[in-house]
């Protein structure tokens, strides 16, 4: 019989370390004690693993900071048949995501305290990954009235937004940003013209094709070039959520380059699909905002590459069937994407177009940096939130096999590089591969 | 369950739906229209009645209203000595929930033969076509296509003038909301005709150049040297959304007069899916005039077209049945 030892003590051994915040890339160990990383590198455990700690043999595998995902749609409170806080946990687990960041556009809205708070408890009575939420920018996420953003911040909101609605008045917008900066929050953006966003598709020959009303990329930049504007009156914080077109990412540059407050992010799917993938009216790659041409995902991804684009998230938006078997023009847009979220971004690794570690910053470090959460680092004294996967192995996207509720994603069968081997929250393992 | 591309022993067209033009090729256009002329003179005898349908069921069914198009498939049907049932389901956008695939299912369970399906969104006929065991021809999809429209325009078309090969061809009007538009530049292209669109440029859609059409926003400079003049319905419906100032300025600028028509050939030949809005988009005497208009020939066309599309349909549906008999054996 062993004896439990006084500290929760795990050791990975035969790792490769990830940590992209500081640029390690190196085989080596890590010791997690009760919860947090109290040391890793090279030369830990070169002599053998003491007695009383556990071990966790990686066998090669990388070990990086699990992935934080900052745009998921739990769905919790008011469409529980689509997702859970268990469900969606699992989901994260599955993906090798220690933290998400929960949309507030749920039903209710999560624009008071009681519902920061619900989120809050619904989290901790699941013990899976961590969530965070967004509060709404605006009640209800109506774009009139702002909601009350320092109560809300000091209750746990870790950035405000209106989740799928951009904060369409420029008053109101101005208000926000100004307001926010007292308390040094962060303004995130849905970025469409909501008068030009009325289409299901990208506007353009194939829009043409199917008989589906367009809806132009001008709708998406000039709602940034608008914004941009107030972030220079008020020096607000400002991010803009998926960006989808080349306007918006030469704007974004433009803006970084004179020292505009302003970071952004994009999702998986504008990065790896075009609007071509709506072929025969597939509701499952309806999107907002929509696919587009392939020359506009062409620049987003040269703006990841060059940190014009600061972090890809999920944009986890799990439906039902009742809400993607419709005529295109009326299913709801959205993907799946806390399962697919690391598979998806190797993608972009393996082709070679991008570096590991700049790649997993991505994903780990930039979005947590950019939120301000305890997440996304491999280093002494940080939350033992790991994720060890296999960077090489072979394998093909099985929606049947999502932890998620739903299985909406464009990606059924693709083939794959990259296999989620572990997930570790706080130094318990969510989850292991078969 | 079949293919969707299961052969039969006709050749020509093949498929198991009629979902659209887009993709078809011009063998397959031309074989419906060749069966189409045998119909046309059968519909002008006396005794109308084939027993080719006999035994078997059409469901017309009809998310959006419509009178001549039901008609058209329903007359076609029974001409052919099929049992017909019209279905009409008021549909609106907002409603959302399984409607459509539900109907779809239910249908389906009643087997019937032949689903002729019109609606208000476009690939909603497709989607449906998933669903179902029968065959299935898109009578309109929202803005995306009307197949049948096509035909009987090809079919008049080629009745009177032997051929559509060479022959350039105005399509003017609403061509953003059009699916009589869009299936009729994908089958005039394929069977070897020029097309241009004329439109103010609001209801022009986007880069619709690369579907193999010249754009126009002058009607006097698109009309100019053309054999074909087929007007598009104003969709009034629309109007609130801004698309032009009002119907008189439209009529103005773009609809068909005397003096228009003056820019195209001497004896161009001017065409209307219908229903017409006499004085918004085409003058009322132009429509009349029986040396210029072949509106009428139109619809009857129509439902000659109808016949030859459920025939074919049903022959490809014997033959996949008795190919999937034997696969069973």
């Amino acid at each position: 019989m062993t004896r439990l030892p006084a500290k929760h003590r795990t050791a990975y051994i035969n790792a490769r370390l990830l940590d992209p915040a500081s640029g390690l890339d190196a085989p080596g160990a890590l010791l997690a004690e009760d919860g947090r990383i109290s040391d890793l590198g090279p030369q830990l455990f070169a002599d053998g693993v003491p007695e009383g700690i556990q071990t966790v043999d990686c066998a090669g595998a990388c070990l990086a900071p699990g992935l934080v995902d900052m745009r998921v749609h739990i769905r919790e409170p008011g469409e529980e048949q689509k997702e859970t806080m268990g469900s969606a946990g699992r989901a994260a687990a599955a993906g090798g995501v220690t933290s998400v960041v929960a949309l507030p556009n749920t039903d209710p809205v999560i624009d008071d305290v009681a519902g920061v708070e619900y989120i809050a408890r619904r989290a901790r009575e699941e013990k899976r990954v961590k969530v965070y939420t967004y509060a709404a920018v605006t009640k209800g996420t109506e774009g009139r009235e702002l909601t009350e953003l320092g109560m809300l911040g000091e209750y746990g909101a870790v950035a405000f937004t209106d989740g799928t609605k951009a904060v369409a008045s420029a008053q109101v917008m101005r208000r926000a940003l100004s307001y926010a900066k007292t308390f040094g929050h962060l303004i995130v953006q849905h970025p469409e013209e909501p008068s030009l966003a009325g289409g299901a598709m990208n506007g353009g020959e194939m829009a043409t094709r199917l008989g589906l009303p367009g809806i132009p990329s001008v709708a998406e930049v000039m709602m940034v070039e608008r914004d941009l504007r107030l972030v220079e009156l008020t020096g607000g914080r400002y991010h803009v959520a998926h960006v989808s077109t080349a306007a918006t990412v030469d704007v974004i540059r433009r803006a970084k380059a004179h020292g505009l407050n302003v970071t952004c992010d994009t999702a998986p799917h504008y990065l790896t699909l075009n609007e071509i993938a709506v072929g025969d009216y597939r509701t499952f790659a309806k999107v907002s905002p929509p696919l587009r041409g392939e020359d506009d995902r062409r620049a987003v991804m040269e703006g990841l590459i060059d940190g014009t684009i600061d972090a890809i998230a999920s944009d986890h938006a799990p439906h039902d069937q009742e809400s993607k078997r419709l005529p295109f023009a009326i299913a709801e847009p959205g993907i799946v994407g806390l399962e697919t979220l690391l598979p998806l971004s190797l993608q972009l690794f393996h082709s070679e177009k991008i570096g590991l570690l700049d790649l997993l910053g991505r994903i780990t470090a930039k979005p947590a940096d950019i939120l301000g959460l305890k997440a996304g680092h491999l280093t002494k004294g940080s939350p033992a939130d790991l994720l060890i996967f296999d960077l090489n192995k072979a394998g093909k996207i099985d929606p049947d096999l999502f932890e998620s509720k739903s299985k909406n994603t464009p990606f059924e069968g693709l083939p794959v590089q990259g296999r989620v081997r572990r997930t570790v929250v706080d130094g318990r393992s969510l989850f292991e591969a078969a | 369950m079949t293919s969707a591309h299961s052969t039969t022993a006709l050749g020509g067209y093949r498929h198991r739906h009629l979902l659209g033009i887009e993709g078809l090729t011009a063998p397959e256009i031309l074989s419906l229209l060749d069966l189409s002329d045998g119909y046309v003179d059968l519909n002008r005898g006396s005794d109308k009645k084939k027993d080719l349908l006999v035994g078997r069921t059409v469901i017309n069914l009809f998310f959006e209203n419509s009178t001549r198009t039901r008609t058209s498939f329903e007359l076609a049907a029974k001409r052919l000595g099929a049992d017909v049932i019209n279905m009409s389901v008021a549909w609106s956008s907002i409603k959302k929930g399984e409607t459509l695939i539900d109907t779809a299912m239910t249908l389906n369970a009643m087997h019937p033969d032949v689903l002729v399906v019109r609606h208000p969104d476009s690939g909603a006929v497709q989607l449906l076509s998933e669903k179902v065991n029968c065959a299935v021809i898109n009578g309109g999809d929202g803005s995306h296509e009307h197949p049948t429209q096509a035909l009987l325009d090809a079919l008049t078309i080629r009745r009177r003038l032997g051929t559509l090969e060479g022959l350039l061809v105005a399509i003017c009007g609403d061509i953003t909301h059009s699916r009589v538009a869009r299936s009729n530049i994908h089958l005039l292209n394929t069977l070897g005709a020029r097309v241009r669109l004329i439109a103010p440029p609001t209801l022009m859609p986007g880069q619709v150049e690369r579907l193999g059409v010249e754009t126009f926003h002058d009607m006097r400079k698109g009309l100019e040297g053309c054999d074909i003049v087929m007007m598009l319905r104003l969709q009034t419906e629309r109007m609130q959304g801004s698309y032009v100032p009002s119907t008189r300025e439209y009529y103005h600028f773009f609809g068909l007069n005397q003096e228009k028509l003056q820019a195209a050939k001497p004896n161009a030949l001017i065409m209307h899916p219908g229903p017409m809005n006499r004085g918004v988009e085409i003058d009322s005497d132009l429509a009349d005039d029986i040396n210029r208009s072949v509106i009428r020939e139109q619809v009857e066309m129509g439902v000659a077209v109808r016949m030859a599309c459920l025939e074919t349909l049903n022959r490809n549906l014997i033959a996949a049945n008795a190919a999937q008999e034997q696969m069973a054996q």
